[in-house]
């Protein structure tokens, strides 16, 4: 079986985000920059599905250089080879754009993988565009935000996660599933891991090889404005006797704040 | 013209897709255009009668046999064709499970710019503005879409809903969707619902939330019974009460889980770690019980109670008992 896994460099999720007004985008100095954490169970489940059934794992990543830790560290969990799809272009926060570039990819470079496994969403952009996107482009059924997957032959069965409940969704392969927490509990790398990911070669390909037009690959999303969250202010803080703090609570999300 | 996806479950139109509806008439208002439900599935129309209330210009049926269960494939060639015939300017979705399943489909299908998850859609120069949410809230992204049309998923909970007016009419025009055969290669061949009929903490109107102060697993029923007295609750989770495996991660509120705005969100032992602040910080009143005061959720709280969640926790529960009998 031969699996490509789709990870993204975000901010972790400790991050402060600090924001630059002038550009509309955020302030990278400073903040530590990690595999999405929807990925880590992408990767993971990909090598159990390696392990079960044989074949190659391989991850890709679209972006800038410093991406490459990434794909280092997804290497030292255990996936076969890497790739870095190298766009220069800052965060676009737009699916669309990098969809048609991941579509594009798979097509002429990375031909013949059977499934495409993605995190849920990036935690950052937060759009949960690109999967499905990438699905369309191809042609290919998908199953998202996934707690559950199986495989055999052709043929995949998968739970995901709905309001209050799951969904059991059969697909045809090739396909496109997302992971979603529960999925699976990512391995950590191990020094040998470490040790051999750092000599492997990781191949870059060049956007301008994948010959997509001007057109497909500007922007949709134009950013008109970035900001802070509006600050909430620290209300009123209740202490004493515990029947007393209740009362005086529930008094006050009735009739001041009309919640109840 | 802008059209809605209409979604249901079980039988019933979901709640958000009134939502969007309701919103699509305002910017449409705004535009001087038109609205358009629109429902999909193998035999739609009987739900024509529960979407005329909220007074959209006109409901289309797409319609074929092969739509009976729910396919991204074949709901997005059934909406991707329907947006093309008519030149739709704007799709909305609600950002439900299926609309954030759909809608990615619909636009890579249009070759058309999506704004996710939004939480304000204004007009401007003529011109639709979304702003959403970026880093689970962390920042507000506001953007327009360079393409025609554009697609939008409108977040549950955040924009309000038209007062149904009985006897609205609207024309109901059903129309047959072409599926080539073996088009559709994943479905959802079976629905699961959890054992309890507990709504999901996104649609909540109340999430009673608890963390590491809970102690252990078992005091989540302290949650739960003060849940199943608040109508339209749920009850949520920090991440260190998941990752301990206290409760599923299902109910995880945060960046690595759902974010969420209901009405009330009520933090039980949750101290409010950043990444958990910015699933929850867009709820219209935030309550925190907390046995230290220099907890950071007591700066994002509305009201606070210092004091042992475990005294706490039952009185509130007897009080509010009292208020929602009267």
């Amino acid at each position: 079986m031969n699996i490509l896994v789709f990870v993204k460099r975000v901010p972790d999720t400790e991050s402060r985000i600090r924001i630059q007004h002038e550009t509309r985008s955020i302030i990278e100095d400073g903040l530590n920059f990690v595999a999405s954490p929807y990925d880590e169970y992408a990767v993971e489940e990909a090598l159990r599905l390696k392990e079960a059934k044989g074949g190659t794992v391989r991850v890709v990543t679209v972006g800038r250089e410093d991406a490459m830790p990434v794909l280092r560290k997804c290497l030292a969990m255990g996936a076969d080879a890497a790739a870095l799809i190298k766009d220069d272009m800052p965060e676009t926060y737009d699916g669309l754009r990098t969809a048609r570039i991941i579509a594009r990819a798979v097509e002429r470079k990375f031909a013949g993988a059977d499934l495409l496994l993605f995190g849920k969403q990036s935690v950052g952009a937060d759009n949960s565009q690109v999967p499905a996107m990438t699905a369309e482009l191809l042609g290919l059924p998908q199953a998202s935000v996934v707690t559950k997957l199986e495989i055999e032959g052709a043929a995949g069965t998968a739970l995901r996660e709905i309001e209050g409940g799951m969904e059991k969704v059969v697909f045809s392969l090739p396909a496109v599933v997302t992971a979603q927490k529960g999925l699976n509990e990512p391995r950590y790398e191990t020094l040998k891991g470490i040790m051999a990911a750092k000599k492997k070669e990781i191949p870059v390909v060049k956007l301008d090889e994948l010959g997509l037009t001007a057109e497909e690959l500007a922007p949709k999303i134009v950013i008109t404005g970035l900001d802070a969250p509006p600050q909430r202010q620290a209300g009123k803080i209740l202490q004493g006797d515990p029947a007393e703090t209740a009362r005086e609570l529930v008094a006050l999300l009735h009739s001041e704040a009309k919640v109840i | 013209m802008i059209a809605v996806f209409i979604e249901t479950r079980d039988g019933k139109i979901k709640k958000s897709s009134f939502e969007a509806l309701s919103e699509a008439k305002r910017r449409a208002a705004e535009l001087g255009t038109d609205t358009v439900a629109v429902l999909v599935g193998a035999s739609v129309e009987t739900h024509a009668a529960d979407l005329k209330p909220y007074g959209p210009g006109k409901i289309v049926c797409l319609e074929n046999p092969a739509l009976a269960d729910y396919s991204p494939q074949g709901y997005s060639r059934a909406l991707c064709g329907f947006v093309r015939e008519t030149g739709a300017s704007a799709l909305f979705l609600a950002a439900t499970a299926m609309g954030k399943d759909l809608a990615p489909r619909v636009a890579a299908g249009l070759g058309a710019g999506l704004a996710s998850d939004c939480t304000k859609i204004s007009v401007k120069d003529g011109t639709l503005e979304f702003t959403r949410p970026i880093y689970a809230g962390k920042a507000f992204l506001t953007l327009i879409l360079a393409s025609t049309p554009q697609v939008a998923t409108l977040r549950p909970n955040v924009f309000p809903l038209d007062a149904p007016a009985a006897g609205a009419a609207a024309e109901v025009v059903k129309k047959a969707v072409d599926i080539p055969d073996d088009f559709i290669k994943g479905r959802v061949a079976e629905v699961l619902k959890e054992q309890s009929a507990e709504i999901d903490v996104t649609e909540a109107d109340v999430i009673v939330s608890g963390g590491r102060g809970l102690k252990g697993p078992e005091n989540f029923a302290l949650l739960r019974d003060l849940a199943a007295i608040i109508p339209r609750s749920a009850v949520g989770a920090s991440r260190s009460a998941v990752d301990s495996g206290w409760i599923g991660h299902q109910h995880q509120v945060g960046q690595t889980g759902k974010t969420v705005s209901p009405n009330l969100y009520l933090a039980v032992g949750i101290s409010g770690a950043i990444q958990h602040l910015a699933g929850m910080s867009s709820s219209k009143y935030i309550v925190a019980v907390n046995k230290d005061p220099e907890a950071p959720i007591f700066k994002v709280a509305d009201y606070g109670i210092v004091g042992d969640l475990f005294e706490v926790i039952p009185r509130l529960k007897d009080e509010l008992k009292k208020i929602l009998a009267e």
